[in-house]
């Protein structure tokens, strides 16, 4: 059970972590919460499912061309509306991407319908692992498989390419990544893009788990916000981290509390953070 | 449509705009003076609603219940509750950036919900509180909602009074400027983090009560009620066309945008009846493509900030 439960968590934790490592650049680099970024993930999923089901592309090509789609979008959005706004008080732009938030919810509902969507009908049989104790299902493994690979990525390109390099350094310090010369308007688009398709990815993983409802990102976005604030804003190696803590945590409280209070964990341990170090584990000082 | 029915609509459609600027002054209080983020203001709805139904109601079966206190006790305690909560919130955001506190709200309202939803005990969960005494009910006869409208209308008169009083007391002197600049008041040795608390949960008072007067209008909650996003979403917008920090632009937005509202449902009323996910989806993109129009190209609202004077008139608080 312990066990299963953990399994359950490290699942969610890395679809909460690929969430939330475009959330927290995004948060360190232009100052401000975007909370439309749950919608931005149930968008990635639609797509998907459009492509998938809708027009019966192979998987590996849905989930391409919904990342990059998703990852337009963000752009889009930075495009004709966070860019303009950023130069007044951040509520302002955090207000702007709530409605950017019921605008793309609601369009997906307009688009699909409210009923539960799937990306495949039939009922997978789990596989049985150590003598009975833990069940996976192989769509679950290939959701790992998939998450991992996407955070080497992740971390390869921001390690080893200039433009991961300078998208660390702008969250890092702004000023002084602008003094040496790094162009922050195209650092700006790529780390919307970036953003867009891990988004996309995590929204995608999560209905590929479950199913696809227009709430799916949107309920998902108090425990994206909470592994970024564990993480420390603006630290995606954080993300990562906080997300896998924030997933197992709310599959492990089901041993203690009732499985309908899960979302509240998330809000707790983010709150227990912003009383102990409000800076997060790996960010700086607020 | 006869006179009287357009008559009895009116008050119906004031009614409700009504609760709405009580809303907006609220959030107006907590955004407008004091630049607080709360995006979690239908948690707070909740709360005043579900505490003054409880409160009022007589014994049920159903949920908690049973006090049988009168109307004018119930919106207090809501308002009490309302304020209870927001400084169980404020304690550990209210001092770090704007930003956490408007996670940590939406994080509030969601908690509410839940709940609301899963303590049948108290709320009986998804089938909501009915029945919900109207305050004075049986008497007026066929003009009752002209009596609530009256109602609602001291309540706003009271809280204008009220925000307008204390914006220009030597409090909210200390309010503004923090708002201005931080650091400078902060030197002269003035709490900052206490004078926000304080304009939190005023305005979360405010709110418990606005919430308490739509619990007795329709008499009936469930937490179905509360379209959370919606709700905090349409008041943010009222807010936002008023122009921050003035009290009387509230007032107006949220009319103004409550007619709006109103008239999207008119507008995709008109679509058959088997388009009514459709027809609701369209109405809250409508509303959303509008706020993001103002905030582009008219940041200040309808009437701007108001001006409230720096002179001192009473002693230095």
């Amino acid at each position: 059970m312990v066990l299963q439960l953990f399994l359950n968590g490290v699942i969610l934790g890395s679809i909460i972590a690929l969430g939330a490592i475009g959330l927290s650049l995004i948060y360190g680099i232009l100052k401000f919460g975007h909370f439309a970024h749950g919608d931005l993930m149930t968008l990635g999923a639609y797509f998907a499912f459009l492509f998938k089901v809708q027009l019966g592309l192979p998987f590996w090509l849905a989930f391409v061309l919904a990342a990059l789609l998703t990852a337009g979008t963000a752009i889009l959005l930075n495009l004709i509306l966070y860019r303009h706004l950023k130069k007044r008080d951040s509520v302002i732009v955090m207000i702007s991407s709530v409605g950017a938030a019921l605008i793309i919810r609601n369009l997906v509902l307009l688009f699909w319908g409210p009923q539960n969507q799937f990306y495949e009908k039939a009922i997978q049989m789990p596989i049985v692992l150590a003598g009975g104790l833990l069940r996976i299902k192989e769509n679950q493994i290939i959701i790992l498989v998939l998450a991992l690979t996407l955070v080497i990525a992740v971390h390869l390109f921001l390690s080893k390419t200039k433009m991961g390099k300078a998208m660390r350094a702008m969250s890092d310090n702004i000023d002084l990544a602008q003094i040496t010369g790094i162009n922050t308007e195209k650092v700006i688009i790529w780390t919307w893009a970036m953003s867009g398709v891990l988004t996309a990815a995590a929204g995608i993983l999560l209905a590929f788990d479950t199913h696809l409802t227009p709430v799916m990102g949107w309920n998902l976005l108090l425990p994206l916000f909470a592994a970024v604030i564990l993480g420390g804003i603006g630290s995606p190696y954080g993300a990562m981290f906080g997300g896998l803590v924030i997933g197992i945590s709310q599959e492990m409280s089901t041993l203690i509390i009732s499985a309908a209070y899960k979302p509240a964990v998330a809000f707790t341990i983010m709150i227990l953070m912003l009383i102990i170090r409000p800076s997060g584990l790996m960010g700086k000082k607020v | 449509m006869t006179f009287a029915g357009v008559f009895s609509y009116l008050v119906f459609f004031l009614i409700f705009a009504g609760i709405y600027a009580v809303m907006t002054m609220a959030l107006n209080m907590q955004r407008g003076f004091a630049g607080l983020f709360n995006i979690g203001i239908a948690g707070f709805w909740a709360v005043g609603s579900y505490t003054s139904a409880i409160m009022t109601k007589g014994p049920s079966p159903d949920h908690l219940g049973g006090f049988g206190m009168p109307f004018i006790i119930g919106l207090l305690a809501a308002g009490l509750i309302s304020a209870l909560v927001a400084l169980l919130v404020g304690i550990p955001t209210i001092r770090l950036r704007e930003d956490y506190l408007g996670i940590a709200t939406i994080g509030i309202a969601e908690i509410i919900r839940l709940v609301i939803k899963n303590e049948a005990w108290l709320s009986n969960g998804v089938r909501g509180i009915s029945a919900i005494p109207k305050p004075m009910a049986g008497s007026f006869g066929s003009n009752y909602n002209l009596f609530f409208l009256l109602i609602v209308v001291l309540i706003i008169a009271l809280f204008y009074y009220l925000s307008e009083k204390g914006i220009n007391s030597p409090w909210g002197r200390i309010l503004r400027a923090i708002r201005e600049d931080e650091e400078v008041v902060k030197a002269v040795g003035k709490n900052v983090v206490r004078y926000r608390m304080e304009a939190f949960i005023l305005g979360a008072f405010m709110m418990g009560v606005g919430g308490a007067l739509y619990a007795h209008f329709t008499s009936f909650i469930s937490p179905e009620a509360f379209r959370p996003m919606q709700a905090t979403f349409l008041v943010w917008i009222m807010l936002i066309i008023g122009g921050s920090a003035n009290n009387f632009g509230s007032i107006v937005g949220a009319f103004l945008t409550w007619g709006i509202w109103t008239g999207t449902e008119f507008l995709t009323g008109m679509l058959p009846a088997a388009y009514t996910t459709q027809a609701a989806a369209i109405r809250v993109i409508l509303i959303g493509v509008f706020l993001e129009l103002i905030l582009l190209n008219r940041p200040q609202g309808l009437f701007g900030e108001k001006k409230y004077s720096s002179a001192s008139t009473t002693a230095d608080g």
